[in-house]
């Protein structure tokens, strides 16, 4: 049985893993590989890392750690930060990064999705979506250059039909991270990821708001996310991922142990 | 093209992973290394010749897979080798005598290497999500890379075209229907996962292929 994926995310700025409150204040979480290290002994399925800067800032990200990471772990891993063309996206998956998640860039051009597809195949193509529910108009929109506050902007997009756009562009997986939620710890958003579920027929990841072993358990059970991506609770070792899995296992979810 | 290997106590017994100029060339690389292989990747027809064993990389669409062979002028020497081969995810496939991969270039099958005497098609997922994304659980038969592999191990794959079950299956899972995890006939066998991101079990798996072969 495919088994349901434990991923911690990585923030990166100025090569340093960074962890921030609701995409704000970072502080110093510790070094890139060693942190990568560490989460693939202790049983992560997987990691993603962000260079939270390189979109905001027009910048892309240093490519040696790329390949430090693929040289010395031996689980996938995804690279997001600033990609913006077929020849930047060549040089990360080159260096050996299993996938490349594209968030900003794809946003101020969707053709992206599908040139980057036509070239590498869907599977290494993942879209970064960071939505939030607008209480005013009660619906969940799509914000653009979350990695600096300065320039986060919102943009035309109700979350729902970015997720078909992306999928019909030819993504092969989505991370969509609930902003409202994310470092409070309160829980997944539930609710808004059913909704993107139901009409997401590529892999799911959810990310923002992970707080406890049980919000795990919710997230793959209510919302059927096909993965769990979370920062703060695994690097301030809130959650130990190898206690997360035998929790999860012992709740009859399937897990790699 | 072709990298020099650190190592030299073990300069005879080299495993040469065929320069597709595919992406995760440098992954399979980098976990054979782990291993303390001695490991060149090359186009190179008399690097690849003496090899004591072949790997066979591939990530992207059946289609440009097989040009970037053809445009190398490899597909003959491939068929000619003798020594173990062992392509990995779309090299597996390539293993295979025909694809319907078109990649929305053509409408035609594609032709494969026809080393392994099956058709690549669609998995059927039965509604599941798909690419299949993650990690899996295998059964395994009694070919020599699964020595140490128990049923049930999971390894990480991504696809979305699968060998069927047949009598190539070397090891099958399941994701929706069940479909060969790895086929092989002779010399020739690949796997659908990637080892190289398998953790523990996928290095098992590399260390028994590296067990596998006679250094020239």
């Amino acid at each position: 049985m495919l088994a349901k994926r434990i991923v911690p995310c990585l923030d990166v700025r100025e090569g340093k893993v960074v962890k921030g409150v609701q995409f704000r204040n970072h502080e110093i979480v510790g070094d890139i590989v060693p942190l990568a290290a560490r989460y693939a002994d202790e049983g992560a399925d997987e990691l993603v890392f962000y260079d939270i800067t390189a979109s905001a800032h027009d910048r892309v990200i240093d490519k040696s750690w790329v390949s430090r990471v693929a040289e010395q772990i031996d689980i996938p891993f995804c690279v997001a930060g600033g990609i913006k063309t077929i020849e930047q996206a060549r040089e990360k998956l080159a260096f050996g990064a299993d996938k490349i998640s594209i968030n900003s860039p794809a946003l101020t051009d969707p053709s992206l999705i599908s040139r980057l597809q036509d070239e590498f195949g869907r599977q290494c193509i993942v879209i970064g979506i960071d939505s939030y529910y607008d209480a005013e108009t009660d619906s969940y929109k799509v914000k653009q250059f979350t990695g600096d506050e300065a320039a986060t902007k919102d943009t035309q997009w109700y979350t729902q039909d970015w997720v078909e756009e992306v999928q019909k562009r030819g993504c092969g997986e989505i991370v969509l991270n609930v902003m409202n939620q994310d470092g409070v710890r309160g829980g997944y958003d539930i609710k808004q990821l059913s909704m993107v579920r139901a009409i997401c027929d590529v892999p799911l990841i959810a990310s923002g708001g992970a707080g406890i072993m049980e919000h795990f358990k919710d997230v793959f059970e209510l919302a059927k996310v096909d993965a769990a991506l979370a920062a703060s609770v695994f690097h301030k070792g809130i959650i130990d991922i190898g206690e997360l899995k035998q929790y999860l296992h012992a709740n009859h979810i399937a897990i790699r142990l | 093209m072709t990298q020099e290997s650190v190592s030299s106590s073990n300069d005879n017994d080299l495993t040469v992973i065929i320069d597709t100029g595919c992406a995760n060339l440098s992954s399979v690389r980098f976990a054979f290394e782990r291993l303390n292989a001695n490991v060149v990747v090359s186009a190179d027809f008399d690097v690849i010749r003496s090899a004591a064993r072949v790997v066979l990389p591939g990530v992207g669409t059946a289609g440009a897979a097989m040009d970037a062979l053809k445009q190398k002028n490899l597909i003959g020497l491939i068929k000619s080798l003798t020594q173990p081969v062992m392509g990995v995810c779309l090299g597996m496939q390539m293993l295979a005598s025909l694809s319907n991969e078109h990649g929305g270039r053509s409408e035609q099958d594609i032709t494969c290497l026809g080393l392994v005497p099956t058709d690549i098609g669609d998995l059927d997922s039965k509604g599941l999500p798909l690419p299949h994304m993650g990690w899996n659980q295998i059964d395994v038969g009694d070919h020599p890379l699964f020595i140490g592999i128990e049923n049930g191990s999971y390894v990480y794959f991504v696809h979305s075209y699968r060998a069927p079950i047949s009598e190539y299956t070397l090891a099958s899972s399941t994701y929706g229907e069940s479909f060969s995890a790895a086929i092989g006939k002779d010399n020739f066998f690949g796997v659908q996962f990637h080892p190289e991101k398998s953790a523990k079990v996928g290095a098992q798996i590399l260390r028994n292929f590296l067990n596998m072969g006679t250094p020239q």
